[in-house]
């Protein structure tokens, strides 16, 4: 049996705002019948203020699922809509005491669900963008769907690859055969052989090229140009992040708010590196400020 | 309350009779079997026992057909595997879509390593059809694997039937029979059976204990090599306690064999009974009229199954399901899929299973609380409305991929 927390069965054994608002005027549905989690959220919102006033849920799913809407529901009522969009799945998470990894999705749902209605309140349409795959690392918590997609993306060829890109795999390593899978798969798709002995990605080399070199100091003011430039998109998903330090081609980041222990943090990283050696022309690595920590121990030590 | 236990397809409690017999050999008789002194001497004695009332369940021919094996998932990888060394040139493996993944996962790795698997599809009570099996059967197979039950429906398969067949094709049979030794009579000597495993944790011995049955004559390659324990059919120093634990487990099998096919079936029944009379939209999945006789998986509608698990361990009732969110997957188990289960009814399934252990009272606590249970979740499902789910739910309720 899953390591509920308190809170999530506190949630699910006595569900709060249970059942569709009766005049509601706002409604989202989300979930996949097939994965066994599907929700409707009903919403009440005042024209004039757009408060929302109430707040109603039904959901086919398990435990975490049903925790995950009932909680979801007591966040929002009161809010108003701008307000209730900041709400991020790991809101919904933390309220509830944390959620296995298995479980993330239903964090993620609640969230979605609030999107939708919202949009069905305001007459636009919502359309979902992302796939969810088996859980491969579950260390991090990363799906196959998504190292799929960073393998094509980034050009990656091995099981290092994958880490440095996406962190699945740096935790307790279970996991490498499912990704060595995943690297044959996709390798064989774009007609090339899985070899575990390959070299290590490194940065597109014509770019790197026509770049002369940087002082160190020419290096972090770009770094943190790059980063500047991202805060936006990030902060707009209530999350934010923050240069630490550069230890050679290392950029340690905080990654703070709604991005911290997030599930797709680990994304929003490979992102934020692909980003910037894209500027910079060079292969830089973005590692969690959390790691220089464990670094500045063991030279210690 | 006190709590009751109905899973044990899952595993058993080890009866307290398995646990005498074990102890003495935790604490006098923990020589190694294959030493010289009074701290082993009885040792060989006990595992010859335990070889032999082994045999007298599974009704085998000869004594030296058992070998030890840590558990029924060993069994599986050694027969398999087995087969294939033995027979090089051969390259297709006949099984089942709704086999336990001890079988299926191994298969998925052969057929990457280039093996050709045939798995047989299921009807939606779940049975096979022998039509389409006889015309697999070719020189080219190196073994068929079959499961003797289905651990999630309990629905049995014509095993001595299929295993003629086989042999007649000159192909080795393998049954994997995990859940329905102890459960139903068998003698094996009188089928074409090459191979057969079992798991001692699933007869009320204890768990990391099991055996391959191996047909004297059939081909085989160890998976173990490094002792000449088991004849050198399976290397490693014996579990000498939970192997005498077996022994004793299998004789008291033998002896409740009515008592499984009479009470325990009643009390299953009565179950099935009083659950699908109460309560609307839910229906029995499987072979209802070929089945285990303590199993019955019953699919609840509209409401999903770890729900309904979590709200049943709360009144210290235990059993299982086939969702997705019990095990973490994406998708409810293979077996409810292959028998065509609608996803709104395959995440709602829960197995009840018995053992000698339960007892009608229980069964009906048990009726008692499901009616309460399934009513609470459907209250909270988007399929549902009042009294019935709503018309025509999959239109009603169509939600956004995500």
């Amino acid at each position: 049996m899953w390591d509920y927390s308190d809170k999530v069965k506190e949630h699910f054994f006595n569900p709060k705002n249970a059942g569709a608002v009766v005049d509601a005027n706002a409604t989202g549905e989300v979930g996949s019948i097939s994965c066994g989690d599907a929700l409707r959220l009903t919403l009440k919102v005042e024209d004039e203020s757009e408060v929302i006033l109430e707040a109603g849920f039904q959901t086919f799913g398990c435990g975490s699922a049903i925790a995950s809407s009932s909680v979801l529901t007591e966040i929002i009522k009161g809010m108003t809509l701008d307000e209730a969009l900041k709400v991020t799945n790991q809101d919904i998470a933390d309220q509830l005491e944390g959620l296995p990894p298995e479980k993330m999705h239903c964090s993620v749902m609640g969230r979605e669900a609030l999107q939708a209605a919202i949009a069905n309140y305001r007459g636009e349409e919502w359309k979902d963008d992302h796939e969810e795959g088996a859980l491969i690392c579950k260390c991090f918590a990363i799906d196959a769907v998504m190292i799929e997609e960073m393998v094509w993306a980034n050009k990656l060829r091995t099981v290092e690859d994958v880490t440095n890109f996406t962190k699945a795999g740096g935790g307790c390593a279970a996991c490498h055969e499912d990704i060595e899978a995943i690297l044959e798969k996709v390798l064989a798709e774009k007609g090339e052989k899985f070899d575990p002995t390959a070299a290590p990605v490194e940065a597109p080399a014509k770019i790197a090229a026509v770049k002369a070199p940087m002082t160190n100091l020419q290096r972090i003011k770009r770094i943190e140009e790059v980063l500047e430039s991202l805060r936006p998109a990030l902060m707009a998903d209530g999350g934010d992040v923050e240069l630490v330090e550069v230890i050679g081609n290392t950029a340690y980041v905080n990654m703070t708010g709604a991005c911290n222990g997030c599930q797709m943090a680990a994304m929003t990283i490979a992102g934020i590196q692909q980003r910037l050696m894209e500027v910079m022309g060079e292969f830089i690595k973005v590692v969690p400020a959390s790691e220089m920590a464990k670094l500045v121990n063991i030279e210690v030590a | 309350m006190t709590d009751i236990y109905l899973d044990n397809n899952a595993t058993t409690k080890v009866d307290p009779a398995v646990v005498d017999v074990m102890i003495p050999y935790f604490l006098e008789q923990y020589g190694n079997p294959s030493s010289i002194h009074k701290f082993a001497d009885g040792v060989a004695r006990g595992l010859k026992q335990a070889r032999q009332q082994v045999q007298a369940l599974i009704g085998c021919e000869h004594d030296s057909e058992i070998i030890f094996t840590s558990c029924g998932t060993e069994s599986n990888s050694t027969a398999i595997l087995s087969a294939i060394k033995a027979q090089p040139n051969k390259k297709e493996i006949i099984t089942t879509v709704v086999e336990h993944p001890a079988i299926l996962t191994l298969c998925d790795y052969l057929e990457k390593e280039g093996y050709t698997i045939h798995r047989l599809p299921v009807d939606k009570a779940g049975r096979l059809n022998l039509e389409s099996y006889k015309k697999l059967l070719s020189d080219q197979v190196a073994i068929v694997s079959v499961m003797w039950a289905n651990n999630e429906t309990g629905t049995i398969f014509p095993v001595a039937e299929m295993a003629e067949m086989a042999n007649a094709a000159g192909v080795m049979f393998h049954t994997d029979a995990v859940q329905a030794v102890g459960k139903i009579p068998m003698m094996l000597q009188d089928t074409k059976i090459d191979m057969l495993s079992l798991s001692g944790h699933k007869l009320h011995a204890p768990k990391g204990i099991g055996v391959l049955y191996l047909r004297r004559g059939t081909r085989y390659r160890p998976l173990l090599r490094g002792g000449h324990q088991e004849r050198g059919r399976r290397a490693g120093t014996e579990n000498s306690a939970s192997i005498v634990g077996l022994g004793k487990a299998c004789e008291l099998a033998l002896e409740y064999i009515e008592y499984e096919n009479t009470k325990v079936k009643a009390m299953r029944d009565r179950l099935e009974q009083g659950i699908t009379e109460q309560i609307g939209h839910c229906f029995v999945t499987g072979d209802m009229y070929n089945r285990l006789p303590n199993t019955t998986d019953i699919a609840f509608e509209y409401i999903e199954g770890e729900s309904i698990l979590m709200l049943l361990n709360k009144v210290g009732i235990a059993a299982s399901s086939g969702s997705a969110c019990t095990s973490g997957s994406l998708e409810p188990s293979h077996v409810m899929r292959a028998m065509d289960i609608p996803y709104t009814a395959a995440h709602g399934t829960i197995r009840f299973s018995f053992s000698r252990y339960n007892t009608m009272a229980e069964v009906e606590k048990v009726i008692e609380a499901m009616p309460g249970i399934v009513a609470t979740l459907r209250k909270l499902s988007p399929y549902w409305e009042g009294d019935g789910p709503v018309a025509n739910p999959e239109q009603a309720f169509a939600p956004t991929y995500s």
